[in-house]
């Protein structure tokens, strides 16, 4: 079975939220929410100081925590890429799942329940990209099937330096920053 | 250095995770409160106390709903999506601590009931004859009560472990990852349910015994709690940093003057002064058990919510 995740590369990414944007309109996202986001972390000391700008979402963990807490079953595996998606006519809104994501990836949506971001699983399953990947100007962010050895992700983590956010956290993330 | 900015500004997530208010604290209070009287309850069903006449096993199971159902109240209006809520009893997820919860909730309705059935309310008697039969029957069966005192005491303790473990499977939050939070909820709800059944209690031994345990059971409680710091504290450096949150940060003052101060030391030592017989019982000791305990969930939620693996950066 395939397993979608997405490799973004930080030395490309200039924090132009494009991809914000792209999600908010193509998912009808509310006003005053995101379901991803743009981080920027400094860290070092003078004169040897770093700095990331990367593009965030939910990390469609292997070991989803979000999934394995919630009550009804709405959190769950999508067949195809092993996405993580939420069924709104079975969430409940106990907000457990918001309270189990090491990422804050989720919000409740004014209409009660808890969204987040699917991978444009929509568009994933036409054989399209994820919005925000379609419409990036640096051409950072790259998504596709990370089991697929031959995938443009696969290749390019085989062949660059990378990291996951928060790996301590135990949830095994399928978003890698290239570094 | 090192500075985290971010564009995301998703109510009751950000600046920090607010998703959960008053309502689960309360309801985490009364589940441990209900727990801590099924364990009391059952203990003298067992012991075979229901044979005095004015054994506080008759009207604990009463209160017990009641506060069940206000707790299970505080619990819905804490859901989002309030008309789907059905959703939980229409199947039943191994890994998920919220689903166990839900369904141990719907067992404990008929125990509670059976034990409404030794002392059914007059009025419900007088109009339905049956229930005096089944009551003398039930009371002609001295096994079946033991019986039913131990499943009363196995329910109750699955409650409290449950409102513990309810925090503690939501790895994603520091503080609550401990694998003693379901002892120190338990321990809790029975120094709480024992407090409260002191000040209530008409039968003289049952009041002098609960003191005594409320007593050992504050004692307990208070090595618990540096159990669980010690554990928080010695494993990983968020843990350690939401440990640091009640020991010196942000809920510090809370937590030593409410929880620790006037929720555990100054009642015991006044429960100790009156069982010594040094001073008479007052309701004054109790009580503020019963409020160190509802502070101590409110602060375990919201400080749990605040702490985060971020902070490891």
């Amino acid at each position: 079975m395939a397993r979608y995740g997405m490799v973004i590369d930080t030395k490309k990414c200039v924090g132009c939220q494009d991809c914000v944007i792209a999600c908010q309109a193509e998912n009808n996202v509310p006003q005053g929410f995101c379901r991803d986001w743009i981080t920027t972390e400094s860290k070092g000391k003078f004169p040897t100081i770093e700095m990331e700008i990367r593009t965030e979402r939910c990390n469609h963990c292997t070991d989803a925590p979000c999934v394995s807490c919630c009550p009804t079953g709405a959190s769950h595996y999508h067949d195809v890429g092993g996405v993580i998606l939420v069924n709104h006519d079975e969430c409940i809104g106990c907000k457990a799942c918001i309270a189990s994501c090491p990422y804050d990836a989720r919000y409740v949506h004014p209409e009660g329940y808890v969204d987040k971001c699917t991978f444009c699983i929509h568009r994933v399953e036409k054989g399209e990209d994820p919005a925000c990947v379609s419409v990036c100007p640096t051409y950072c962010m790259h998504f596709g099937d990370l089991d697929d050895p031959n995938s443009d992700v696969s290749q390019l983590l085989k062949s660059r330096k990378y990291h996951s956010l928060i790996p301590e956290a135990g949830t095994k993330p399928n978003i890698f920053y290239l570094t | 250095m090192n500075e985290i900015t971010t564009t995301r500004h998703n109510h009751m997530i950000d600046p920090s995770l607010t998703v959960w208010g008053w309502e689960i604290p309360v309801y985490l209070f009364l589940g441990g409160m209900v727990a801590g009287m099924m364990l009391i309850s059952g203990y003298f069903l067992f012991k075979g106390r229901h044979k005095e006449d004015n054994c506080s096993c008759y009207y604990l199971p009463y209160m017990s709903i009641i506060l069940l159902s206000l707790g299970m109240v505080a619990l819905f209006l804490d859901l989002e999506h309030k008309l789907y809520v059905w959703r939980l009893y229409t199947t039943f997820q191994i890994t998920s601590a919220m689903s166990w919860g839900s369904w141990i909730l719907v067992l404990v309705y008929p125990i509670l009931i059976v034990n409404i059935m030794m002392r059914p309310p007059k009025i419900v008697e007088e109009k339905l004859p049956i229930l005096k039969e089944w009551k003398n029957k039930l009371l002609s069966h001295p096994l079946l009560i033991k019986n039913i005192g131990v499943l009363t005491m196995f329910f109750g303790a699955g409650i409290g472990l449950y409102t513990g473990v309810l925090l503690s499977s939501l790895g994603a939050r520091p503080l609550w990852s401990s694998s003693i939070l379901w002892l120190l909820f338990l321990i809790s709800g029975l120094s709480g349910a024992a407090a409260f059944v002191h000040v209530i209690a008409k039968n003289v031994y049952e009041r002098e015994l609960l003191a005594k345990a409320d007593n050992a059971f504050l004692i307990v409680e208070l090595f618990v709690i540096a159990l669980f710091l010690i554990g928080l504290k010695t494993a990983t450096e968020v843990q350690a940093n939401a440990a640091d949150m009640l020991l010196f940060g942000d809920f510090a003052s809370s937590f030593w003057v409410f929880v620790i101060g006037f929720g555990i030391i100054v009642p015991l030592i006044i429960q100790l002064l009156a069982v010594n017989h040094k001073i008479h019982h007052t309701p004054i000791a109790p009580i503020m058990v019963i409020i160190g305990g509802l502070i101590l969930r409110f602060i375990i939620v919201a400080a749990g919510q605040y702490s985060h693996w971020y902070a490891l950066n």
